[in-house]
């Protein structure tokens, strides 16, 4: 009996403490987000999105910031993108048993989760070194760099959960190998693709570190690919360890817009492939 | 449907011509040279646009391994002279001075792994829980929003968890937790070393706290997977036979699942050492190895981010791109681990 009041005792405090752990663990997102909303909202005034960034001590906007952003993370998904869906559609469609897809594959994996302050390090000794200067473009190629990998993992992925039966039909009616992959397996995984793009973009649109010595800070507005640009990232960094109370504030401001957008857009993500699921 | 239809309109028209039936169409352009050639050529072209495709996509395959070759090549590269200035000495060196460009890594490592080893610490534990939850415990209905919200929170961007450490958890954990941890371990030997001197707030303590947040929704929700490969029947039999729910999860899941669980945590461990942003706002950027935890400190990565636009000099900027090399090739044997072990778990369920 006392054998078995052991092996209770231990199951329920092993069980008590996986409950704590999951509380603990949820915890700190509503930590976060609560802290998140109570300082970026205090800064949210129109003036964020029409003026530019601030010198010290006045009050100013992320504009440029903003748009750089957006200018950067574009370009990058733009480039990055069709690259990474070719890849991920020769894992699944040409080479899915080859050796160079076993290969592939594996550093891809690693390549998504490699520190992505080493792939600011690259693009610098291959652009920014050479070139001279720092530039929007070489920060923009920095993100197309950390998007391949996603959409090459998602791409594969989805192309995999086509079945073979729907290529088998489109071939038996003698369509070529181009045109089965084109017109049905993409249009059967389109909402996956979509997914990896979307949560792609969620990654890139956070990321600091491959900014930071590429395409570094503006003060100012540029749409000049050639030249320096803000973006968001880099603004918060700069401007949240800085001394002064303006700064600090937009910083909290930017971590605010960046944090909603990204959820915003896992969220988009998740619901297209939970449709899917469902359709299925 | 296919862009053989120029040629099918071909057909009906010969056929509605001729006013026959269908066979004798196809007879009929069976016969003719010039629709055999057009046929012809429309197969070439499909033949040549199917060939493109595949090179391309070929092509766009070898450039994923050639972009980790650019990585790795650069980086040498780059390190070049300052692996001929420092060679071996660069790993065990203490000293960090710009002005006379002597530059060692240990600091910076021995931050790295320091505060990846606290991550760990905290978040292993923390993450096998919130598994165990979501696999075993959990209310069925919330299953699936808690698992989501624990996602979400890995899709955070990094710079967002700095601000929020450096302004909020640093301020509460330099006037609350480290008071306490310096009070209570002041007087037992080696802890006393761990937990000495001021609280600064920011810190080793704090940026490996920071990055077991980071890493506890990777662990949680690769463990979760994990999980869920286990055969149903295997936790019914070992329920049947009066398994606690723990004892079910001690010893029929956690043995079936060791590789892949190994694996989720290596992934997890491959983030914090390599995570850059979170770091910077808190470790403090001090260059000097210290046994006590609440000191400031530095890590390869926060070193990178700080000085490298500042860096004057060739060697300077050498020594940095040196440490990214030493971080890259970490993470890469890593993370190379957890591949290997999370593919072993896969084609143990397929």
């Amino acid at each position: 009996m006392s054998l078995y009041a052991t092996r209770r005792g231990a199951n329920s405090i092993a069980t008590t403490l996986c409950w704590v752990a999951a509380i603990f663990g949820l915890a700190w997102l509503f930590v976060i987000l609560i802290a998140l909303l109570y300082e970026g909202v205090r800064g949210l005034s129109p003036a964020v999105f029409t003026e530019m960034t601030p010198p010290p001590g006045s009050a100013g906007g992320l504009l440029n910031a903003i748009a750089g952003s957006l200018i950067m993370t574009i370009i990058g998904v733009a480039v990055g993108t069709p690259l990474g869906m070719l890849a991920g559609t020769y894992m699944a469609e040409y080479g899915r048993y080859t050796k160079l897809t076993m290969i592939v594959r594996f550093i891809n994996d690693i390549l998504l989760s490699a520190p992505s302050i080493v792939i600011g390090l690259f693009v610098y000794t291959m652009l920014v070194h050479p070139m001279g200067h720092f530039s929007a473009i070489s920060g923009a190629v920095a993100l197309a760099l950390l998007v391949v990998p996603v959409v090459v993992r998602t791409t594969e992925d989805m192309l995999l959960l086509v079945p073979g039966s729907m290529r088998e039909a489109a071939s038996a009616l003698g369509a070529p190998r181009a045109h089965v992959v084109g017109k049905v397996a993409y249009r059967a995984a389109k909402a996956g693709l979509i997914t990896g793009v979307l949560l792609a973009v969620a990654r890139v649109s956070g990321e600091t570190a491959p900014l930071l010595f590429t395409a570094l800070n503006n003060q100012f507005w540029s749409t000049d690919l050639a030249a320096p640009m803000a973006s968001l990232p880099v603004v918060i960094f700069q401007f949240a360890l800085s001394p002064y109370k303006d700064w600090q504030q937009l910083a909290w401001t930017g971590a605010l817009l960046i944090t909603i957008a990204v959820l915003a857009l896992s969220i988009a993500a998740r619901m297209l492939s939970a449709g899917r699921r469902k359709s299925k | 449907m296919f862009s053989i239809e120029p040629n099918r309109r071909d057909a009906n028209g010969a056929g509605q011509e001729a006013g026959s039936n269908m066979s004798e169409v196809v007879l009929q352009q069976a016969a003719s040279p010039s629709v055999v050639a057009d046929r012809t050529r429309v197969l070439g072209r499909l033949a040549l646009v199917d060939r493109i495709f595949r090179q391309a996509t070929r092509a766009a395959a070898v450039i994923v391994l050639v972009i980790l070759g650019g990585v790795i090549v650069s980086l040498v590269y780059g390190s070049l002279p300052s692996i001929r200035a420092f060679g071996f000495g660069f790993f065990v060196s203490q000293s960090w001075n710009p002005v006379t460009e002597n530059f060692g890594a240990a600091p910076a490592i021995y931050g790295t792994i320091m505060t990846s080893a606290i991550a760990m610490l905290i978040a292993v534990p923390v993450g096998l829980g919130i598994a165990v939850f979501l696999t075993e415990l959990c209310p069925y209905v919330m299953r699936r929003p808690i698992g989501t919200a624990i996602e979400l929170l890995a899709g955070i961007p990094s710079i967002i968890y700095g601000i929020w450490g450096l302004f909020v958890l640093a301020p509460f954990l330099q006037s609350h937790v480290q008071p306490a941890l310096i009070a209570a371990f002041g007087d037992i030997p080696v802890f006393s070393m761990l937990f000495a001197g001021p609280p600064y707030g920011i810190g080793m303590l704090t940026a490996g706290f920071i990055l077991a947040i980071m890493v506890l929704p990777f662990v949680a929700s690769i463990s979760r997977d994990v999980f869920e490969t286990v055969p149903p029947v295997l936790k019914e039999a070992a329920s049947g036979i009066g398994c606690t729910t723990w004892e079910v999860m001690r010893y029929v899941v956690m043995p079936y699942t060791r590789v892949g669980v190994i694996g989720g945590v290596m992934l997890g461990l491959g983030r914090a050492l390599g995570e850059t942003m979170a770091v910077t706002f808190v470790i403090g950027n001090a260059h000097k190895i210290s046994g006590s935890l609440l000191a400031p400190g530095t890590t390869i990565s926060a070193t990178i981010a700080n000085e490298f636009t500042e860096a004057v000099g060739d060697l300077y900027t050498s020594a940095l791109i040196e440490l990214g090399l030493i971080l890259f090739l970490i993470t890469f044997v890593v993370l190379a681990i957890a591949r290997y072990m999370l593919m072993r778990i896969e084609q143990k369920s397929a």
